[in-house]
């Protein structure tokens, strides 16, 4: 399966975390899409969300690389839980007397909201997930886009309590007690599924 | 005791605080170099006489005797080196370790806290530099971290699949007070060991259980778990592979070893590889070296890989059944499952025992011949290392391991200038093994300027054989090979030193041998001094190493001997057959060799 995989990482907020990680990205060939940072409501642990780009196998490969930095405490693959998805977009359109309504209207259908209005250009803030960005960004495609600028996507399981609760946020939490030891709890990825190494 | 301004004591300081804590966990010996970043880590060293300090001539000699060091023991290896040049020229070992895993603290200087992104003096960015080249690095803040990073940096470097740490830490640190108590310096409990999954037990069981053809392959992640390895061999009569890094996990003088894999791979391996019906493969890593052209690897087999690191699993062959687990663990669980009768095979093992019996260097004199002679004085503990060449690939087919950790080489990076340097820090480990060490007369000269520290360090137990055919001979070879015989730049011998005389420079007495009589003789008086010696063997530079296959090629193509006649060789296919097993050897075609696509260059 090729395309586009959403993959979260939580991960210890030291310098140079983003480095290794995007370091590892680029070394070993894998193509980061888009990827947001955040620090989470734990201090010294900070969220990350990638869209990886290519076979489901590379990704898997990815994601076991990742896993055996000293920095990152674990890896959330997306396409194993429900999750919400969100991004936000700055996008700055293109607007004369004639458009201006209908640029206006078709931006309240998508909520998205203007954050700054000019004589020829509004820009307006749109937050939603991936089929709700594009399709305001190809309705505003053809008054003229000027600037565009994206978050990336960030990501969350749903639910009140989804597996990152247990082992990274609860009391006896397997990552803080490493955090507190100064070591990484041991990785626990999932096994090569049969045959579906990434060969050549 | 604490520093005060009145009386600073270098004891109770970052620096002291780094020597404290290598010496809770039990490091007695480091290797290093020292310089004007780490100088108050040289201060605070002259405190701690129970610490052995060995200085090499070159940063690089010293990483590689600290490798040569956990190679051998399988403990952690230490170097210390000092900012900007000192910590760059750490860089290829950093490299050649990440790749063969192996345990090793690399503690760097630097320029103070304030001078770090000012271009000062010997600054360089060591952190960012190696990052790519160890398992984790860092860069130390405060002096009252020290205890602590020290403590993790060792932690992960022996833990789970283990690597290079490097840890760089500002003149300043070094200097400021500290003040550790004998517990902020304990060691981190290690990891147990990793359990297999039961199901990938019971899958990897069921697949053994119905195997007609099955063979192990075993690799530098089971060096630790040989006994656990050997008696799973024998318990399912499973013949057995070790990599050029798992030489030594299984005995050589078992009859069911069948020698080492890959491009110089013996036939016996290489043909069993391609015939097998289930491939077990512990603690490797199934590099290009050694599978060939991955689709045609193993094509009848079902592989089920072991490993600890779940990023192999995959990562190059697509497995069966991948487990991921300790190495020893896997072997111990899946021999207890054993059946009451050990199956006989009778057919696979007759069939191996001929492929045994092909593709060996005729006895004529060169370097094969002076590599067989030098590696059969080896006694069974004794120690060899080898640089990178034809000569490392001649020692890896000759010599016969019959414990792990007694074959030191640079398996992945492929260093030249790794073996000799490597040879003194497993000397020093065990000083009363002989440390062999064979090289090329290249490989050689890119660590050489560490004889000295033989003579430093007093070190009386370094036999080192320098296989002088004059050439670069592993790329002569291949420009031969698939180059149209358009040597360039390999040729060494007309500026070559005089070896015997380098070495008298040095205070290392010196045997020169040309020809197998008096390889003989020179041996006598080379391995009976009693004191490191070397012996320069002078062989012709035109002989190759076969077998051999080409890169880019299957195991299947291998070219079990020289070349009947530059461009043209001949090469025996295994063929297609409905009962798998065929003999090939009767079937040999002329295969153009430029048309077996040399896909890499730099061959060293």
């Amino acid at each position: 399966m090729s395309g586009e995989h959403l993959v979260s990482a939580l991960v210890r907020d030291e310098p140079r975390v983003l480095t290794r990680i995007t370091a590892l990205f680029g070394r070993r060939g894998y193509n980061i899409k888009s990827l947001s940072v955040g620090a989470t409501e734990t201090p010294g642990i900070s969220r990350m969300t990638f869209v990886v780009g290519g076979e489901r196998g590379v990704v898997e490969q990815a994601m076991r690389q990742l896993q055996k930095l000293h920095d990152v405490l674990q890896i959330i693959d997306h396409s194993q839980e429900k999750y919400v998805d969100r991004e936000l977009v700055l996008l700055k359109v293109r607007v004369d007397k004639d458009t201006r309504l209908e640029v206006r209207q078709m931006a309240e259908d998508f909520r998205a909201r203007i954050v700054d209005a000019g004589r020829q250009a509004l820009m307006f803030e749109v937050t939603g997930d991936e089929g709700k960005i594009t399709a305001f960004i190809e309705q505003m495609r053809p008054f003229g886009i000027l600037e565009t600028m994206r978050t990336g996507r960030a990501a969350l399981i749903r639910g009140s309590n989804a597996d990152i609760a247990s082992h990274v946020y609860g009391g006896e939490s397997q990552a803080l007690a490493a955090l507190a030891s100064g070591l990484s709890p041991v990785p626990q990825p999932r096994e090569a599924s049969s045959r579906d190494g990434g060969e050549q | 005791m604490t520093p005060t301004q009145d009386s600073p004591d270098i004891r109770w300081s970052g620096a002291g605080a780094l020597w404290a804590s290598l010496e809770a966990h039990g490091v007695h010996t480091v290797f290093g170099y020292p310089g004007g970043a780490i100088m108050p880590v040289y201060d605070a060293l002259t405190f701690f006489p129970q610490i052995r300090h060995i200085l090499g001539r070159h940063e690089q000699g010293s990483i590689h005797a600290a490798e040569g060091w956990a190679k051998a023991t399988g403990q952690l290896g230490v170097v210390l080196a000092t900012s900007g040049p000192g910590a760059t020229n750490l860089v290829t070992g950093l490299a050649d370790a990440m790749l063969d895993s192996v345990p090793l603290l690399a503690i760097t200087g630097n320029v103070a806290s304030h001078l770090i992104g000012t271009d000062a003096f010997q600054e360089a960015d060591i952190t960012g530099i190696t990052l790519p080249v160890t398992k984790h690095n860092y860069i130390v803040r405060s002096a009252e971290d020290v205890p602590r990073v020290i403590a993790e940096a060792i932690h992960i470097a022996r833990s789970g699949r283990p690597g290079p740490v490097l840890v760089d830490i500002p003149k300043d640190v070094q200097l400021a007070a500290c003040e550790y108590r004998p517990a902020d310096l304990r060691p981190h409990p290690p990891l147990p060991p990793r359990e297999p999954e039961p199901a990938a037990l019971a899958a990897a069981l069921e697949l053994l259980t119905q195997a007609e053809r099955p063979v192990m392959m075993v690799g530098g992640g089971a060096l630790d778990a040989a006994a656990e390895v050997t008696a799973l061999a024998h318990a399912w009569n499973i013949p057995v592979i070790t990599t050029l890094m798992g030489l030594g996990a299984f005995p050589a003088s078992d009859p069911l070893w069948l020698g080492m894999p890959g491009m110089h791979g013996s036939v016996a391996a290489n043909r069993a590889i391609s015939e097998a019906d289930v491939l077990l493969g512990i603690g490797l890593r199934f590099d290009d070296r050694v599978t060939g052209r991955v689709r045609d690897f193993a094509p009848r087999a079902s592989i089920i890989h072991v490993d600890l690191d779940a990023a192999e699993l995959g990562k190059i062959v697509s497995t069966h059944c991948p487990v991921r687990a300790d190495a020893a663990q896997v072997a111990r669980a899946l021999k207890e499952q054993a059946p009451s009768q050990i199956p006989e095979r009778p057919d696979w093992l007759a069939q191996l025992e001929e492929w045994k019996g092909r593709g060996h260097h005729p006895e004529v004199w060169g370097a094969a011949q002076a590599v067989r002679q030098v590696v059969a004085r080896l006694g069974p503990d004794d120690i060899l290392s080898s640089d990178v060449g034809q000569h490392q690939m001649l020692a890896a087919q000759l010599a016969r391991f019959e414990r792990p950790r007694r074959w030191l080489n640079s398996g992945g990076l492929g260093t030249m200038g790794f073996g000799f340097p490597a040879a003194i820090g497993a000397a020093l480990a065990e000083p009363d093994v002989v440390s062999m060490v064979i090289a090329g007369d290249g490989g050689f000269q890119m660590t050489a300027q560490e004889l000295a520290t033989l003579k430093h360090a007093d070190i009386r137990n370094v036999k080192i054989c320098i296989i002088n055919n004059s050439y670069l001979g592993m790329v002569r070879q291949w420009q031969e090979l698939f180059h149209g015989e358009r040597y360039s730049e390999v040729e060494l011998g007309h500026s070559n030193p005089d070896f015997l005389k380098l070495a008298d420079a040095y205070g290392v007495p010196g045997w020169r041998a040309e020809d197998s009589a008096s390889l003989d003789e020179a041996l006598e008086g080379w391995l009976n001094h009693p004191g490191s010696a070397l012996l320069e063997v002078v062989v012709p530079s035109q002989h190759h190493v076969f077998p051999m296959v080409p890169a880019g090629a299957s195991l299947s193509e291998m070219l079990e001997t020289e070349p009947v006649r530059a461009g043209v060789m001949q090469t025996g296919t295994v063929q297609d057959s409905p009962d798998g097993v065929e003999a090939p050897g009767d079937d040999m075609e002329a295969v153009p060799i430029m048309a077996l696509d040399a896909q890499r260059g730099g061959e060293r």
